[in-house]
């Protein structure tokens, strides 16, 4: 019931076999001896690693040779340019832009997320009626699409109009309805984008604080209060957050991969305009809108792969991210 | 689990603080949860209500008349390809998931079971494809998918998406904690490598098999990206490149929009209802999400 998960091998029980229990097991190996396992890893492992070949390498590897090259409406380069399309999209701006974009928006979506989940969580999880209820309601959005949750809000929460709700709810206080999408200043499309995220994103996040907090020992509290500390703040800030810090860790690298990886509301909800595109909406008008440039599609998906990964292997440095601290 | 863990001790007689405590707590609970149902409601009660209704100067919380009528309006309005696309999304939602669990299952089985000389090496070019997030590689893809012919095809929404590294390295993790003694017990009764997997193995891990389904399932059925740039054709359309074509570009009855957008998370409502311990466990166990 442990979450590891996102980690690499933990120690003890279910780590990689060393070389000596390799050995071990191969001789003891259901009497085919080595040549037979070599057979049946392929028989097991074959197909998956044939379609990870063809669908994962073969395309990665293909896009990085489009990188180099003009390729617009064909999938096939006509003009070697070099690094001239790492260039341009680096530099002409609407790229740089997208970038800029994801990091506002990961800055914003990322603490919040991880506040509002750990408290809903802390909630259902001091809750004694009714738990499975609320721990139910708080999760069910999950099940919705973002499509279908951009549709809510666009048309019917935050619609510009008087009779979207949050306009309807503002004109009780006696307040003027705003346009909540189709301007740039004041952005009130941020309001749109987040609240959508967070109703979609907060139960999933919740889940995995619950599943971690249930696993710390009570005897941890009783102990503190014993030696005088108050449940509360104090409990929190010394037991309770230090023992939820590798599920935090999991927790944040997952919010920002998932927060680079925006695509759906924003489509949505801010069809054909310039601002507030994040990256992969950007390569998506560059690559299979009009002109359908793969050259600058391809280069732009592996900057953008290179900086997740780089991202990634940041936060594991940092954080330990990996490894087993409990 | 549901009464022992508050952080109260037994036993110990209530404060009147505790107790306002304990009210506030439920208070909140109550608030938010109403807040999170909001937008459930409102697709319900928009299916079920005209245009006018909706687009009212005088906002209703409660709609009038509830017009029922609207859903066979929908389904046989031949400008809104709801059956079509609900059929196309199941068709990707079950086989995709079926696929995906078959070719991942296995892979991962070998990697954590069968001694082979480059297993570790193999396992690191699977490691090494989880760095690189899927959302991205939708380019390069899309070339591939389209030079072998299969843009707007069920294939193409399909095939790519069953080689997943992250769920074959859940398995392999799941599978290195299989209990050994089984697997040697149906070897001394005389079953090979495959059938040991699918006598002993598979059918005393279904409880990870069903969590890994489950969610793998609702990432299907939710997809948008992949669907979106491979659906160009309408007989190949999911159900969410369906709502969001008429969101963005056509015009459509309003009402007729959030019925079919209702109706397209109908499954997965029943999904959450139904299996929600599988799905809880999965995502406790494994913290995915596509």
């Amino acid at each position: 019931m442990t979450t590891t998960t996102t980690g690499g091998a933990r120690p003890g029980a279910t780590a990689p076999p060393g070389p000596a229990a390799k050995a071990k097991a191969k001789a003891r190996h259901d009497g085919h001896g080595v040549r037979g396992s070599t057979r049946t890893f392929w028989l097991f492992a074959g197909p998956f690693l044939a379609g990870l070949l063809l669908f994962v390498y073969v395309p990665v590897g293909w896009s990085f040779y489009l990188s180099l090259f003009q390729a617009q409406n064909t999938v096939a380069p006509t003009k070697f340019v070099g690094l001239d399309n790492y260039a341009d999209i680096l530099t002409e701006g609407p790229f740089t832009d997208s970038l800029w974009t994801f990091t506002l928006f990961a800055l914003i979506v990322v603490p919040l997320t991880y506040v509002l989940a750990l408290a809903l969580a802390l909630l259902v999880h001091r809750i004694s009626v009714a738990r499975a209820f609320f721990r139910s309601v708080f999760f069910i959005p999950t099940a919705c699409s973002y499509v279908v949750a951009s549709m809510v809000w666009k048309l019917s929460i935050f619609n510009g109009v008087r009779f979207g709700l949050a306009n309807t709810v503002l004109g009780w206080f006696g307040i003027e309805p705003i346009a909540w999408i189709g301007t740039v200043s004041p952005p009130w499309y941020w309001m749109v984008l987040v609240t959508l995220r967070l109703w979609l994103q907060l139960g999933f996040y919740m889940i995995l604080f619950l599943a971690a907090l249930q696993q710390i020992p009570k005897e941890l509290y009783e102990a503190a209060w014993t030696d005088g500390a108050r449940p509360g703040w104090q409990t929190f800030r010394h037991i309770t957050l230090p023992q939820l810090r590798t599920t935090s860790v999991a927790v944040v690298l997952l919010m920002l991969i998932a927060a680079y990886q925006a695509f759906d509301e924003f489509y949505n909800l801010l069809p054909n305009t310039p601002y507030a595109r994040p990256p992969l909406v950007y390569l998506y008008y560059t690559a299979l809108g009009q002109g359908q440039d793969f050259g600058h599609g391809s280069a732009g998906a592996l900057v953008l792969s290179a900086l997740i990964t780089m991202v990634t292997l940041l936060q594991g440095r940092i954080f330990g991210f990996g490894k087993a601290d409990r | 689990m549901a009464t022992s863990s508050t952080t109260h001790v037994r036993g110990r007689p209530r404060t009147v603080s505790e107790r306002a405590g304990s009210v506030a707590l439920y208070t909140v609970a109550v608030v938010v949860a109403l807040l999170f149902l909001v937008p459930f409601y409102l697709l319900i009660r928009n299916s079920l209500a005209t245009d006018a209704d909706i687009t009212g100067a005088n906002w209703k919380f409660f709609p009038t008349v509830l017009h029922w009528e609207n859903i066979p309006e929908l389904f046989n309005d031949p400008a809104v390809p709801m059956a079509r696309s609900m059929w196309n999304s199941l068709v990707v939602g079950v086989l995709g998931t079926a696929g995906q669990l078959l070719v991942c299952s296995l892979a991962g089985y070998a990697l954590a079971r069968v001694p082979y000389r480059h297993a570790n090496k193999i396992f690191y070019a699977v490691l090494a494809t989880l760095m690189i997030p899927s959302a991205v590689t939708f380019v390069p893809s899309f070339v591939l998918v389209s030079s072998l012919g299969w843009v707007s095809s069920l294939q193409g929404l399909i095939v790519p998406g069953l080689f997943s590294g992250f769920t074959a390295f859940l398995f392999r993790q799941y599978f290195l904690g299989f209990p050994k003694e089984l697997e040697e017990a149906a070897r001394i009764d005389g079953l090979g490598s495959w059938g040991t997997y699918w006598r002993i193995v598979v059918p005393n891990s279904t409880g990870f098999f069903s969590a890994i389904a489950v969610i793998t399932f609702i990432t299907n059925w939710n997809a948008f990206l992949w669907p979106l740039v491979i659906g160009q054709d309408q007989s190949s359309w999911t159900v969410q490149v369906a709502l969001s074509t008429f969101t963005t570009a056509q015009t459509v009855n309003i009402h007729e929009l959030f019925l079919a957008a209702s109706v397209s998370i109908l499954p997965l409502v029943l999904v959450f209802l139904f299996l929600q311990r599988y799905l809880v466990e999965g995502v406790a166990h494994t913290g995915i999400k596509g």
